[in-house]
């Protein structure tokens, strides 16, 4: 039964893994372009519900109603105003500029807020469970997290393949110059898929807060499990990011299992072994 | 088109530039003579982080290979020379070659895995890689696990007196320094060289021409992996104690280290050399400011993408057409 | 002049150091078919580039309907009315075939062209609208690639290569269909390799050599040889 209640642990934080790689999935998908300070917003996003908080009282998840929208302004404006001029055929620029925007912001946050980890309190949800088998409780706050995770994927799918926005997304990932003689301005359709990628950091980062300690350089290591849940899933595939996050999650509780030490090391592990047996992750989009 | 013209590596000026390069040199390789000992440290430092740049910028700059975990490298050159002085009774120095071989045996499984990343994510890929090993350290209880070692001090003493001690270091990390620029200088000079050119130029037509791209990648990678390891090596002789976050420390080992090529200009040979010495003067001024200075440095990097990508080097060849290291051709009108 | 639907005065293009177009002046006017004619390289797609703003001229005035388009967006410049099929038909890989038609109209221009009218002309893509895109042949993926331009209803359409690639008897039926398409009124710039095909179609043409317009007029008014002559530049 032990083993059992690790693999449930396992899948339902691997839900918080895919509300991690979703957003950096998205933008990788409409502009080729990988955020190294994805998990620094996403710690950001967490000292921001933290801020709110403690100004309004609000219980961290109606905190969303106001960090959701702040980030997604943020996004747009960074994308306009910085990062749409270092994106074209090189590659170096914008991975230059987004790893001098994570230590910015880590070295931001430590100035603002110390080292000191923190945590957001959301009461009873935090301490209820649900008894689903003899000695596997389910408790209410991962279950919630890996309800949204579903709940956000597929609407991000809806998004992607049934409206004009994701088909101004497709098309401009497409072939980006003709998107633009359809009268697609790309810088702005960038920006949108900018602030997309950060309304699910800002939720991400909620999630996070509520569930754990956090503190201003926790965002590399998010970064990298967002990261190898959509590698293992398979390039541009969303509901094969969420079977990785559900992977790399149950690697980790089994790792955790043998050897504390071990939680860590057996995610990477596993990330790696599926990337030497298949490159192209498990399910990989076809076309 | 009758006018004659030859092509030509080096200029006047860059063959003066060369001359008064090789008179600055022997200066700096006579630092013991000169230095009082906290200056040596300095410089010691100085040319570590000069070679780490050095192997950055022919990863990055010169064959595209935009690694985030060489820390990777360095930790594991310190952990080996730990474990070569410690279970093998080595001379700490004699460990260099030995993690030189261990690094280039290491990175080739390693390459194998990150290759197949693409683009972007082939540098998150190796920031992976560099976690590992940083966690498999810290799961070895031999090299002290999570809280790491130190050097028992008659394994130093075994080395000479303070100042002996100091001076081969020194000299080491002198040649070790000058040997990754050489090794770069003559790489670009050679086929290696030329085919790396024609790859940045043009990937798809160069693999169409017969370049074996994914070969060469792998050479490159190889060798920086190789000098990172000896570097790392001698970075922990000078620090005489390791921890798995110390050894694998991605500001200290990767992002100063991108920092310094970026600011002082990628895909130059210069370029890293103007960084080193730019950080060094940016860090003996701001450091007490902690994270601020990182804050700056970072905006700094940012600074330089958008306005000069080349960086100040770059700003300088721009203005005065003009190189140290002359490894391209030019035509010139007889 | 007030029928005149673009205007090219003295363009020159760079790409770099490198000059792609010399001093080029063209007009077209409202209703009016104009062939492009001219080998390989010598700037018929650097021309069309520069029209729909892809690229920005070092020099000279592009007016559409008076108006300089110069300096504006790709995005603004398909608002103003031009259109264009591009060479190699450039279709949305990941879009249905009626998900590319929809965006064509982005612009929401108003004008005749809608997703029914486009369907009349071309009943297999009514039949196809569910295709990915590139799964037609290539036949079918040009007619595609003609509607999408057509539904931001155009003043002015750029027509690149239609016969690139496809199969003789396709190409007939492309061309049988381009009454049809062009009577509404709109102007055309059309690029084709087989010269005989658009001076029949034309009513004028423009022939273009190493960046500059080596010769122009009526599309009946000069012999194979001439053209031919201006066309290889010997």
């Amino acid at each position: 039964m032990e083993w059992i209640n690790v693999i449930v642990q396992g899948v339902l934080i691997g839900g918080l893994y895919a509300l991690f790689a979703a957003g950096l999935s998205l933008i990788f998908g409409v502009m080729r372009l990988v955020n190294i300070a994805h998990g620094d917003f996403i710690v950001g996003a967490a000292y921001l519900a933290m801020v709110v908080i403690q100004a309004t009282g609000l219980h961290p998840l109606a905190s969303l109603f106001l960090v959701v929208p702040a980030m997604a302004a943020i996004g747009y404006a960074i994308q306009l105003g910085l990062l749409n001029r270092v994106l074209g055929n090189d590659i170096l620029p914008p991975l230059i500029v987004t790893f001098g925007l994570s230590i910015i912001l880590q070295n931001l946050l430590l100035t603002g807020f110390s080292a000191d980890s923190r945590k957001l309190n959301a009461g009873a949800l935090e301490t209820q469970s649900l008894a689903v088998l003899p000695g596997v409780d389910v408790g209410y706050l991962p279950l919630l997290t890996f309800v949204a995770a579903v709940a956000l994927i597929a609407g991000l799918q809806y998004l992607f393949y049934h409206t004009a926005m994701g088909r101004a997304f497709r098309a401009t990932s497409d072939d980006g110059e003709i998107a633009q003689i359809m009268g697609l301005d790309n810088r702005r359709v960038f920006a949108w898929a900018m602030s997309l990628s950060m309304s699910v950091v800002a939720i991400a980062g909620v999630f996070l807060a509520i569930r754990a300690n956090f503190d201003p350089f926790m965002g590399p290591s998010r970064l990298i499990f967002g990261f190898e849940a959509v590698i293992i899933g398979g390039l541009g595939n969303l509901w094969g990011t969420l079977a990785g996050g559900v992977i790399l999650g149950v690697a980790q509780g089994l790792g955790a299992q043998i050897d504390p030490g071990w939680q860590l090391l057996a995610g990477h592990i596993a990330f790696l072994v599926i990337l030497a047996v298949k490159p192209r992750g498990l399910f990989p989009r076809i076309d | 088109m009758s006018q004659a013209a030859t092509i030509v590596r080096s200029t006047p000026a860059s063959r003066i530039a060369g001359l008064i390069a090789l008179a600055v040199l022997a200066g700096i390789a006579a630092a013991p003579l000169w230095a009082s000992s906290a200056d040596l440290r300095l410089i010691t430092e100085i040319l570590f982080y000069l070679a780490l740049a050095s192997m950055w910028n022919l990863l990055a700059g010169y064959a595209g290979l935009i690694s985030v975990g060489q820390h990777a490298y360095v930790g594991l050159g310190g952990y080996l020379m730990f474990s070569c002085v410690l279970f093998l009774g080595m001379n700490p120095l004699w460990s260099i070659p030995v993690a030189g071989l261990a690094g280039a045996a290491l990175s080739v499984p390693v390459a194998w895995l990150v290759f197949r990343l693409k683009g972007p994510y082939f540098a998150i890929g190796t920031w992976v890689v560099a976690e590992v090993f940083r966690l498999s350290a810290a799961q070895m209880a031999s090299v002290g696990g999570g809280s790491g070692l130190s050097i028992p001090v008659s394994v130093m003493r075994d080395l000479g007196s303070k100042d002996q001690r100091e001076t081969l270091i020194y000299l080491t990390a002198f040649v070790l320094c000058v040997g990754a620029i050489a090794l770069v200088y003559l790489l670009l000079r050679s086929r290696v060289g030329l085919a790396l050119t024609a790859i940045r130029d043009n990937e798809i037509a160069s693999s169409s021409l017969g370049v074996r791209i994914g070969r060469i990648k792998l050479f490159v990678y190889v060798a920086a992996a190789s000098v990172t390891t000896m570097i790392g090596t001698l970075i922990f002789i000078t620090k005489l104690r390791i921890s798995p976050d110390a050894a694998f420390s991605v500001n200290d080992w990767t992002v100063f280290v991108i920092f310094i090529v970026v600011i002082g200009g990628i895909g130059t040979i210069e370029g890293p050399i103007l960084g080193t010495l730019l950080y060094f003067l940016l860090r003996e001024f701001l450091a007490d400011l902690g994270a601020i200075y990182l804050m700056i440095l970072g905006a700094l990097a940012i600074v330089i993408m958008l306005a000069a990508p080349k960086g100040l080097w770059g700003l300088v060849v721009q203005r005065f057409d003009f190189s140290i290291f002359p490894v391209g051709y030019r035509v010139r009108r007889k | 002049m007030a029928d005149t639907v673009l205007d090219v005065a003295d363009l020159e293009v760079f790409y770099g150091n490198a000059q792609a177009i010399h001093g080029v002046s063209l007009t077209i006017e409202k209703g009016e078919l104009l062939s492009l004619i001219g080998s390989n390289g010598a700037g018929k797609s650097t021309l069309f580039k520069a029209i729909c703003g892809m690229v920005k001229p070092r020099a000279g005035a592009i007016r559409l309907k008076g108006q300089n388009t110069a300096r504006l967006s790709p995005a603004r410049i398909t608002e103003m009315g031009v259109a264009m099929v591009p060479e190699g038909r450039r279709l949305f890989r990941s879009l249905s075939v009626e998900e590319n038609l929809v965006l064509g109209g982005y612009v929401g221009r108003p004008g005749p062209w809608t997703l029914r009218k486009v369907y009349d002309v071309f009943p297999i893509l009514h039949e196809r609208r569910r295709y990915p895109a590139t799964a037609l042949s290539g036949g079918q993926q040009q007619m595609v690639a003609i509607g999408r331009a057509l539904m931001s209803n155009p003043d002015l359409l750029l027509l690149d290569e239609l016969s690139l690639g496809l199969a003789p008897v396709v190409i007939k039926d492309i061309y049988a269909l381009l009454p049809r398409i062009l009577g509404e009124g709109l102007s055309t710039i059309l690029v084709e390799q087989d010269v005989t095909r658009a001076m029949a179609v034309s009513d004028h043409f423009v022939c273009m050599l190493e960046g500059k317009i080596s010769l122009s007029g009526r599309s009946d008014a000069f012999t194979h040889d001439q053209i031919s002559a201006a066309y290889f530049g010997t």
